[in-house]
């Protein structure tokens, strides 16, 4: 083929107008290239099919059994019992739901307003501005359990950094994650941390803005508080829907912190979802309720994310041509 | 869920903008915003800087209040105690005996199937590549349980295999997605050139893509390396020997035990997190960018 500079939208065209040899020996060719493409694919469609569509179906097909961890042997069908009793009369799953949505709304709405202010002021170009950058994304680095320790000592009542601040302004302390009220507020704090993540979405975003925009905007006599509003706003929804999308679902996935800071205590205070579905599979063996109560998490996080996606065409502001 | 192309007039030299409106001009408003982001940044270092005080203190001095920042002793006996206490080197070698398969295993597999998705023309392609989308959105916990019961029938659990092998079996849809993206924007006349001159699509991958996406590449080394390095739920379930424990196992296990003892526990912490820390610098730039291009957290 002497074409071969030719643009690759073009080439599917020019096959079809070949003459029958040609076409023959391309379409060995053709057929040549889906072998091998199958074969770069092989491991990812062998982790698919293994790791994620079979386990979704045995997901799907042990939440309708009594399937116990230690007891496999003696397993039946039970039907929509899991659900049921999920539902209707395990409370410690309404509870864990509860504790879990108010923690991801705080966490979200907290990252969402400050990391679009934190890139505002990361925007003004400053000077040094790029070491403080840096010092801003450090976070999201590093976490798991060395982090959570972190907190743990700082959330310490006695002499913990957190309490120790709120000497220093004149508040009364605090018993952090040792009091159920101040649980899951000292979760969201240790989220904020992070906040530098969303961050550079809303960055990356505000860079691409061209000046000439404002200008024109402040020629034409509009405040700073006006141009905020009418230019950098709109053209940053989808960085607020992304952050959005993203925080729900890995806020509603909080595991490691709630393990090793607080075990969901005090009282069950911070029982997180993800929690209760580990000590039901894990703890007390029971994989069929466990699976069950898997499903109603996704069946929650697609119904929210779908509302999301639902309400961002109202909002979600999307310049003409530019996002397809 | 893509950015939008902002299309018009590059940004002219004259005006920088900031969000508000070109550069501020107002010498107060600087000094406001300045005093801002330093006084943010500082809140930001302040719980590394608290436990790198907190490490470096006797544990008679840990609970004095008011807080000391700067410890009056200096203890660097702490980092010793901390690393004997536990078995800290042997969890540490744990933990990389772990991460490194599982870094190359990513890398590998997905820059594999990510050029297939980008360069490669075969029936259903596109079809296959929204499974890959959907993957994203499904919760780990969904697949949790069962695959727990695979890796049980398999005999695995207990051993390192269920935290290493799925790594090499397409690396993650959010790596597959940001290599691929990062593959459409190399031109494809280089590699239909080294087509012509008889390079097959493993030769055009290895000589042509890869050499051009070292950022992208390093991306998805750096997010792998710093998420499996810090992985706590996948040791907790599939190893139970004490000997075999990763480092976030072993903290965990730390904790129970001296769970007063706070300087030596922020000493093992802070190298725990070291590896992560200096990946970060490293790839500092990859990693922003990666943020930028996946909008990955």
């Amino acid at each position: 083929m002497s074409t071969a500079a030719a643009p690759a939208g073009t080439s599917a065209g020019t096959a079809a107008d070949d003459a029958p040899p040609r076409r023959r020996r391309r379409s060995r060719a053709s057929r040549r290239e889906a072998w091998a493409a199958y074969g770069f694919l092989s491991p990812w469609a062998i982790g698919f099919v293994g790791l994620t569509v079979g386990p979704i179906v045995a997901s799907l097909v042990l939440s309708f059994t009594d399937y116990n961890l230690l007891d496999a042997g003696d397993t039946s069908w039970v039907g929509t019992d899991n659900y049921r009793e999920a539902l209707t009369e395990d409370r410690l799953v309404l509870h864990s739901l509860k504790v879990t949505a108010y923690y991801a709304t705080l966490a979200v709405a907290l990252d969402l307003v400050v990391g679009l202010a934190v890139a505002l002021l990361l925007n003004t170009g400053l000077r040094a501005i790029g070491a403080i950058r840096t010092i801003y994304y450090l976070p999201a680095a590093v976490s798991g359990v060395a982090v959570s320790l972190l907190w743990l000592w700082i959330f310490q009542p006695s002499s913990g950094l957190a309490n120790a601040m709120l000497d220093l302004v004149g508040l009364p302390r605090i018993d952090w994650v040792y009091s159920t009220t101040w649980v899951i507020p000292a979760f969201v704090l240790m989220s904020l941390w992070g906040v530098g993540r969303s961050a550079f979405i809303y960055l990356a975003i505000l860079q691409r803005i061209p000046t000439n925009l404002y200008e024109a905007a402040a020629v034409d006599g509009a405040g700073p508080f006006t141009r905020f509003r009418r230019i950098t706003l709109p053209l940053v929804t989808p960085a607020i829907f992304l952050n959005l999308v993203l925080g729900i679902i890995s806020n509603f996935q909080t595991f490691t912190q709630a393990f090793v800071i607080s075990e969901g205590g005090p009282a069950n205070a911070s029982l997180f979802y993800t929690l209760y579905l580990y000590r039901n599979a894990f703890r007390y063996f029971r994989v069929g309720y466990a699976s069950a109560l898997a499903w109603i998490l996704f069946a929650l996080l697609l119904a929210l994310t779908l509302v999301a996606f639902r309400s961002s065409r109202r909002w979600v502001y999307y310049e003409a041509g530019g996002a397809r | 869920m893509s950015f939008p192309k902002v299309s018009g007039a590059k940004v002219s030299g004259a005006v920088t903008t900031d969000a508000l409106g070109p550069r501020l001009t107002g010498r107060w408003s600087r000094r406001i915003c300045a005093v801002v982001i330093v006084a943010g940044a500082a809140a930001v270092l302040a719980p590394l800087a608290w436990m790198i005080s907190t490490s470096l203190k006797p544990e008679s001095q840990v609970f004095r209040t008011p807080i000391e920042w700067v410890p009056s002793t200096v203890r660097t006996e702490n980092y010793r105690e901390a690393v004997s206490l536990i078995p800290f080197w042997r969890y540490a070698l744990n933990s990389l005996v772990i991460a490194v398969p599982v870094v190359i295993g990513t890398v590998a597999t997905s820059v594999a199937v990510a050029f297939a998705f980008a360069r490669m023309r075969a029936p259903g392609l596109g079809w296959l590549f929204g499974l890959v989308i959907a993957a994203i959105m499904l919760p780990g916990e969904v697949t949790l349980v069962p695959s727990f019961l695979l890796f049980n029938e398999l005999g695995w659990v207990g051993t390192y295999l269920p935290l290493t092998v799925p790594a090499w079996l397409g690396g993650g849809a959010f790596n597959i997605f940001l290599l691929r993206q990062y593959f459409l924007t190399i031109p494809r006349e280089q590699d239909e050139l080294a087509r012509v001159e008889g390079h097959s699509h493993l030769s055009i991958l290895l000589r042509v893509i890869v050499p051009q996406s070292w950022p992208a590449v390093a991306v998805v080394a750096a997010f792998e390396f710093v998420h499996v390095w810090n992985d706590f739920l996948g040791p907790l379930l599939y190893i139970s020997e004490a000997d075999r424990y990763t480092l976030p196992l072993g903290l965990n296990f730390y904790k129970d035990i001296y769970n007063t003892q706070w300087a030596h526990l922020m000493a093992a912490s802070l190298l725990a997190l070291l590896p992560c820390i200096v990946v970060f610098f490293l790839a500092q730039r990859a990693f922003t960018q990666g943020v930028v291009l996946t909008g990955r957290r």
